[in-house]
């Protein structure tokens, strides 16, 4: 859920290289299907979509990193996506981070255990398009324009609002970022991760920032709130996780509005809000590896996320597909899971990259005072 | 120029003489992979920004946040140095005032090498179970004292880590004072009794200027143990670098804060360099142990 959990995934990373240095075994001799599907941008220029299948089921194994399964419906997409195509999922570290996605890539290139295809931030995702290979899914042009690259190097997967979830049965109800500020709460605010390292931490610091006067230019007052949140002694220095909600440890979680609500189905006390004056939305990132070691395969799971199938499992797991607004209007969007999603109004916050640069830089010199 | 009859017998000594440093090749190459290497590593690292030699991310570690951090590091070490080293040394006495194989002595010795080596993430969520936010210690003296344990945050922060540390500082230490009171002999407190000291003379004049030594380089070796402990606190705190093996995650991992990579080699250098001084100066210690406790 949280995807920071570095102890072990660096631990374990750190193992993988040592042992891959010396003993894995070189990627395939790239036949010639595999060289065209390396360089292909389009199923189109392979062939047409059959063509691109049958490329992916030959290669029969794909390599995805840091995909919770708790996240977004992870779970389920890499579940569906093998059966249907009887390919075998690879999925190491699944509670790293979007650095650790880059990381991984580096070190493990040319081997055949290298990431396939990234999932990541905004900030890791812009710096890093380098190392993507441009591809359009099928789907492509049904995708909002702010949500892509134009030539497909990155794509918008899915996105949602920072949320406050809180555990009814433990605490008052919790409508505003202020609330939080309560005497009730004392040592029970967690935020999922530290928002120098993790983004979903990150927005939630925009969130109390825009909640206080702030804007996605400046996020101050969201580190001041987070002072005096800390001060007050409610704020709890716990990385959340499924486990920690369940078991009482962090009663209230300021997290990604989909993450929130994957908690709902095993605690039914768990409540979710979008505050209402700090709407807050982000986006993740999708892209296909340049030095893919299962090139086909990244392609078609690009081809299996952007389908109306897959983006109805997003929509599953409580997080919003990029294509829900084209889907809504082919009548192909699980209106169900749709109506589930919180409600926004007005004009929610998203940061542009270079405000997220300068938010993040502030971040690193100021979140320091706040941890003390 | 010498006859063929002299020649075996010294080519079989120069093999002689070859052998043993054949056999510490392995030795050698262990070092260099896992000592050299990554030493080098870090230094060139240190010294590099944007793939160009520069001093830039050595001058990043003047950063306020970072040097509180250094201090919060060696604060923490030092204390839980001391105070495993107190306790343990306690201990370890009360077991050598035992007999040699005595059921104390074998249960000590045994239970304190299995908690010496308890650490990490496991040790963590022991203490997380036990006193944390919803840990068993924590509600039970909260619904019988009413001490707010279940709402306090001190666990993950630094009083917690020393806490933690403690809990395996103290096993270590008794594991590595016990072969130096061992080698306190009876027959210097029965000579020294015998010329007439009182028990408080003996320890003043010849207990504890003997283990001195010693003793603070027990010290100096928990204070390094809990200097590069990592895994304890990184599953401890999740928010904030209060130390400095807390800082080179964040710097590796950062999905905000990019390209902090080389800050990670800096951190580590600076790290390098605290725990250098702290060796040399166990290694000097113990030279002079060595010569009364043979």
């Amino acid at each position: 859920m949280n995807r920071i959990r570095t102890t072990i995934a660096a631990a374990a990373l750190a193992g993988l290289v040592l042992a891959g240095a010396g003993c894995a075994p070189p990627a395939a001799e790239p036949s010639a299907d595999a060289a065209a599907a390396a360089t292909a941008t389009s199923a189109e220029a392979l062939g047409g979509m059959d063509a691109l299948v049958a490329a992916a089921k030959a290669e029969g194994r794909l390599n995805v990193i840091a995909l919770p399964p708790d996240w977004a419906n992870y779970g389920e997409i890499i579940k569906a996506f093998g059966t249907k195509y009887g390919i075998e999922v690879n999925s190491a570290q699944p509670d790293a981070a979007s650095q650790e996605e880059i990381n991984a890539a580096t070190q493990l290139k040319g081997t055949d255990r290298a990431p396939d295809v990234f999932d990541l931030g905004q900030s890791v995702a812009l710096a890093n398009t380098a190392m993507f290979a441009p591809y359009q899914v099928a789907t492509f042009d049904s995708i909002p324009t702010a949500f892509k690259d134009p030539s497909g190097t990155w794509v918008n997967d899915y996105g949602g609002f920072m949320s406050i979830g809180y555990d009814s049965a433990k605490v008052p109800a919790i409508t505003s970022v202020e609330d939080l500020l309560k005497p009730e709460l004392k040592g029970k605010v967690a935020l999922n991760g530290d928002p120098t390292q993790a983004g979903a931490a990150f927005s939630g610091v925009v969130m109390a920032s825009v909640a206080n006067g702030g804007s996605a230019d400046d996020i101050k007052p969201g580190v001041e709130f987070f002072s005096r949140l800390s001060d007050a002694g409610n704020f709890l220095p716990v990385d959340p996780t499924a486990a920690t909600i369940e078991s009482g440890q962090t009663p209230v979680v300021i997290d990604w509005d989909y993450t929130n609500a994957a908690v709902t189905s095993k605690l039914s006390s768990w409540k979710v809000v979008v505050p209402e004056n700090a709407q807050v939305g982000g986006y993740y990132y999708q892209a296909v590896s340049k030095d893919a070691p299962h090139p086909a395969a990244a392609r078609l799971w690009q081809e299996f996320l952007y389908s109306d199938e897959g983006q109805n499992l997003y929509l599953g797991g409580g997080a919003r597909p990029v294509r829900a607004d084209a889907m809504q209007e082919a009548g192909t969007l699980d209106a169900d899971a749709y109506a589930k999603l919180p409600e926004v109004s007005g004009d929610p916050v998203l940061l542009t990259a270079e405000q997220n640069t300068a938010a993040a830089a502030v971040l690193s010199e100021e979140w320091a005072k706040v941890t003390g | 120029m010498a006859a063929p009859a002299t020649r075996t017998p010294r080519s079989r000594s120069r093999a002689a003489r070859l052998l043993p440093v054949l056999g510490v090749v392995p030795f050698l190459a262990y070092l260099a992979v896992f000592l050299v290497v990554p030493t080098l590593t870090v230094v060139v690292g240190a010294f590099v920004e944007d793939g160009r030699p520069s001093l830039a991310v050595v001058r990043d570690l003047a950063d306020p946040a970072v040097l509180g951090s250094l201090a919060n590091s060696l604060v923490l070490s030092a204390l839980t140095a001391v105070i495993g080293g107190v306790v343990g040394a306690l201990l370890a006495y009360a077991v050598v005032t035992g007999p040699a194989d005595g059921a104390l002595r074998r249960l000590v010795t045994s239970v304190c090498g299995v908690l010496a080596q308890f650490g990490g993430v496991t040790l963590a969520f022991a203490f997380i179970a036990t006193l944390g936010i919803s840990g068993v210690v924590s509600v039970w003296l909260d619904a019988t004292f009413g001490t707010g344990l279940t709402s306090s945050t001190w666990l993950f922060s630094l009083r917690g880590l020393v806490l933690v540390y403690a809990y395996f500082q103290i096993p270590l230490m008794v594991i590595v004072f016990l072969p130096a009171l061992d080698g306190v002999r009876v027959q210097w407190r029965e000579a020294a009794e015998n010329l007439g000291a009182s028990t408080w003379q003996y320890w003043r004049l010849v207990g504890l200027p003997l283990l001195a030594p010693a003793f603070l380089g027990s010290l100096l070796l928990l204070f390094a143990n809990a200097f590069a402990a990592y895994a304890t606190a990184a599953a401890l705190v999740s928010q904030g670098n209060p130390i400095i093996p807390l800082w080179i995650r964040s710097a590796l991992t950062s999905e905000v804060v990019l390209g902090h990579a080389n800050f990670a080699y800096a951190l580590a250098l600076e790290m390098v360099l605290v725990v250098a001084l702290v060796m040399t100066g166990y290694s000097l210690l113990v030279r002079r142990t060595a010569r009364w406790l043979g």
